[in-house]
């Protein structure tokens, strides 16, 4: 039986951690630009090269993202994604594919609008192994946190370079699956990724926990996603992601037939970097 | 259901992480809770400092001019024919609205705690002035965020926040109103999170600002207390204000909670109609959600999207409301109700030729309540209102308006 929920987030990484590399973890936002070919990018994505799924919950006040990830957002509520929708697609995206973690990212909203246990229960149920959840700081871990943990859902948490050695514990403390090191202080897509200062981060995070690292937030290219991906477990790209699907849209926004092989085409060059970055 | 235990004083709230009942909370990206951490702390200990009150009552004496005069409007309380209405003039204030209260009060904060970057959202653009203001006389530099579509509503206020050296960016995402004005000024802090403090311009946000917002406005309702007692010798009957994100509400309300025989009244805005799906009244068109770092009631769909407000009035014109309200609401405590556009104008109006007093349309909405129930009061009745705002940068929205409605001369 293949594993789910934080489970098989787990699995996977010990199953790079045995390769030696780390994973490339991809961001799309759910129904980006449409439902069918959102569904077509996810479906494609793992034999494209990415080690993980960051699906993005899309959601109208997107507070901790920058213009790229806002628009897409955008895109996929006008293409009249809901929650509900989201979790649809999961499902269709399990039946063929047990191995890749699957992590739902996104606000909080929308989550206690659906209602929280009625939400960890479908999501599981769905196939989704983790959750981000940007405005849940660990002070309000009762909300969501807690509840996703007892079910086996993992919860990852951001550290950013104003979390200090004093936060960091708290921080840590009900994180599962892996941490997500936010590697500038700023929303997404906003700055490049100083990959020395990375490098400094990820070795203090070591320091206070044992799960992996991933970095995220401003790797743009299959060099900074390789940079990241040597000193760190797992390098995470949604910006440049969006942005290709952006621009490969037509006049009106809609998808065209360059949709998917552009963005997959673009993932496959982002896990060339990630997989030639051995350690 | 096992009735909720009543607590021993309404005054008492927020507990320490920042809840009124279920409301409020600290829902904010980790990049910026030390920073909201650092700013509880500064705030708690500036609270304790009588240094600190002393300069923030220097202010308000030499330089907001309070207090603001608590004036019996005689002539529309013989129009309504029915309780007395009192006037708090709180639009006398230097800049023109109960704004600036708040604003020094941060302000002080900012500079005590060695940061002289300021960020603001506005609406109304009465919150940028009054920030704009306070950055001037302090020497500190200022930014603020104002959505596209208010930027061209208010655009006196605009000119005076660039007159006074502030750099006004005008915000397109979403609506291009209050709402993502605020998310703006919210990712740009992210951004800049070690140098700027941010000055939110109502009773809403995350934990400390709720709390900290409504101490420095409840001078209003201290002085209505004062100013009552002298006048009257009593306290009022019902106190009325409209409702933005609810400060200025907040404020008169706050000194007056314990005392259960006040009736309290929150006028939100009710755009084209309650019914119409157009309005910002969040309390009587929303349920509770989460945005902007706390929760509260908010316009939102079936799937937990946040929906559009609409009002006439820029600084109503916002899909939430503080969580303080949220709470008495629940409690019943506070009643809030709505008002239209178009009361508000008529309001608008009947305010300026009964009394010479030019209103913004932000309590011109809490006036339009008043005539619809006043004139139904024993004449010994007390009612106070918070004329919150003058309208001198509403005259752009409001005069094709009243021409059009024939109320012009
Ligand atoms: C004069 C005036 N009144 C009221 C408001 C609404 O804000 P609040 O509900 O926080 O008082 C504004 C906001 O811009 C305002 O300018």
């Amino acid at each position: 039986m293949p594993k789910a929920g934080v489970a098989r987030i787990d699995a996977r990484f010990q199953a790079l951690r045995a390769e030696g590399r780390a994973a490339l973890g991809i961001f799309i936002s759910a129904g980006d630009p449409d439902v069918d070919t959102s569904l077509a990018i996810l479906k494609g994505l793992p034999a494209a090269g990415a080690d993980m799924i960051e699906f993005g919950m899309p959601f109208t006040d997107p507070m901790a993202d920058g213009p790229a990830v806002q628009e897409s957002s955008q895109r996929a509520l006008k293409a009249g994604m809901t929650l509900a929708g989201v979790l649809e697609m999961v499902r269709a995206f399990r039946a063929g594919d047990q191995h890749t973690p699957l992590i739902l990212m996104g606000y909080y909203n929308p989550i206690y609008s659906y209602g929280v246990d009625r939400f960890v229960d479908d999501a599981l149920a769905s196939g989704v192994d983790g959750l981000i959840v940007v405005d849940l700081p660990p002070e309000e871990d009762r909300e969501l946190c807690l509840p996703a943990l007892s079910k086996g859902l993992g919860f990852i948490r951001l550290a950013t370079p104003t979390t200090d050695d004093v936060r960091l514990p708290a921080v840590l403390k009900n994180t599962a699956g892996f941490v997500y090191y936010v590697s500038i202080t700023g929303i997404t897509g906003t700055a490049e990724v100083p990959t020395d200062m990375v490098t400094r981060a990820v070795e203090r995070l070591k320091r206070h926990t044992d799960l992996p690292i991933c970095v995220g937030f401003g790797i743009t290219t299959p060099d900074q996603a390789a940079g990241v991906a040597r000193c760190s477990d797992g390098a995470i790209v949604g910006t440049a992601v969006v942005k290709t699907i952006k621009a490969s849209l037509d006049a009106h926004g809609r998808a065209t037939d360059a949709t998917v092989s552009d963005t997959l085409g673009f993932v496959r060059a982002l896990a060339d970097g990630v997989r030639g970055a051995r350690r | 259901m096992a009735a909720t235990a009543q607590p021993n004083s309404l005054r008492a709230g927020p507990d320490s992480d920042g809840h009124f009942g279920i409301f409020g909370g600290r829902y904010v990206a980790e990049t910026l809770m030390p920073l909201i951490l650092s700013v509880e702390q500064a705030y708690e200990a500036a609270k304790a400092d009588p240094e600190f009150q002393r300069l923030i009552a220097y202010y308000h004496t030499h330089y907001i001019g309070r207090p603001s005069p608590l004036y019996f409007a005689e002539r529309l309380t013989a129009h309504y024919g029915g309780a007395k209405l009192y006037f708090k003039r709180d639009e006398l204030n230097h800049t023109g609205a109960h704004k600036i209260n708040n604003v020094m009060g941060q302000a002080l904060l900012a500079r005590r705690m060695g940061k002289n970057r300021i960020i603001a959202e506005t609406g109304a653009g009465q919150h940028g002035v009054a920030t704009a203001t306070a950055c001037a006389l302090f020497g500190m530099e200022c930014e603020v965020f104002m959505g596209a579509e208010d930027v061209e509503r208010q655009k006196p206020n605009v000119d005076r926040m660039r007159l006074l050296g502030a750099k006004v960016h005008p915000v397109t995402s979403g609506s291009g109103t209050l709402k993502d004005a605020m998310n703006e000024a919210l990712r740009y802090w992210v951004s800049k999170a070690e140098t700027h403090f941010y000055i939110i311009g109502t009773v809403a946000g995350p934990h400390p600002y709720p709390a900290m917002v409504r101490d420095f406005q409840a001078i209003i309702g201290h002085e209505v207390k004062q100013q009552m007692m002298a006048a009257e010798g009593r306290l009022p009957d019902t106190l009325v204000a409209c409702i933005g994100g609810g400060s200025n509400a907040m404020g008169l309300f706050h000194p007056f909670l314990d005392d259960t025989q006040v009736e309290l009244i929150g006028v939100e805005a009710a755009g084209l109609g309650l019914d119409s799906g157009k309005h910002a009244a969040s309390l009587n068109g929303g349920r509770p959600g989460v945005l902007h770092g706390n929760r509260t009631y908010l316009l939102q769909d079936d799937d937990g999207q946040i929906t559009e407000a609409h009002s006439i009035s820029a600084g109503l014109d916002y899909p939430g409301i503080g969580p303080e309200h949220s709470w008495l609401y629940e409690l019943g405590r506070v009643k809030y109700v709505g008002a239209t556009d178009e009361e508000a104008l008529r309001a608008f109006a009947l305010c300026t030729r009964q009394e010479g007093i030019i209103p913004a349309l932000e309590p011109a909405h809490a006036l339009a309540h008043v005539g619809t129930f006043i004139g139904d009061r024993p004449k010994d009745q007390i009612v106070v209102m918070n004329l919150c705002g003058r309208g001198d940068k509403d005259m752009g929205a409001v005069m094709p308006k009243l021409e059009a409605m024939g109320l012009l001369s």
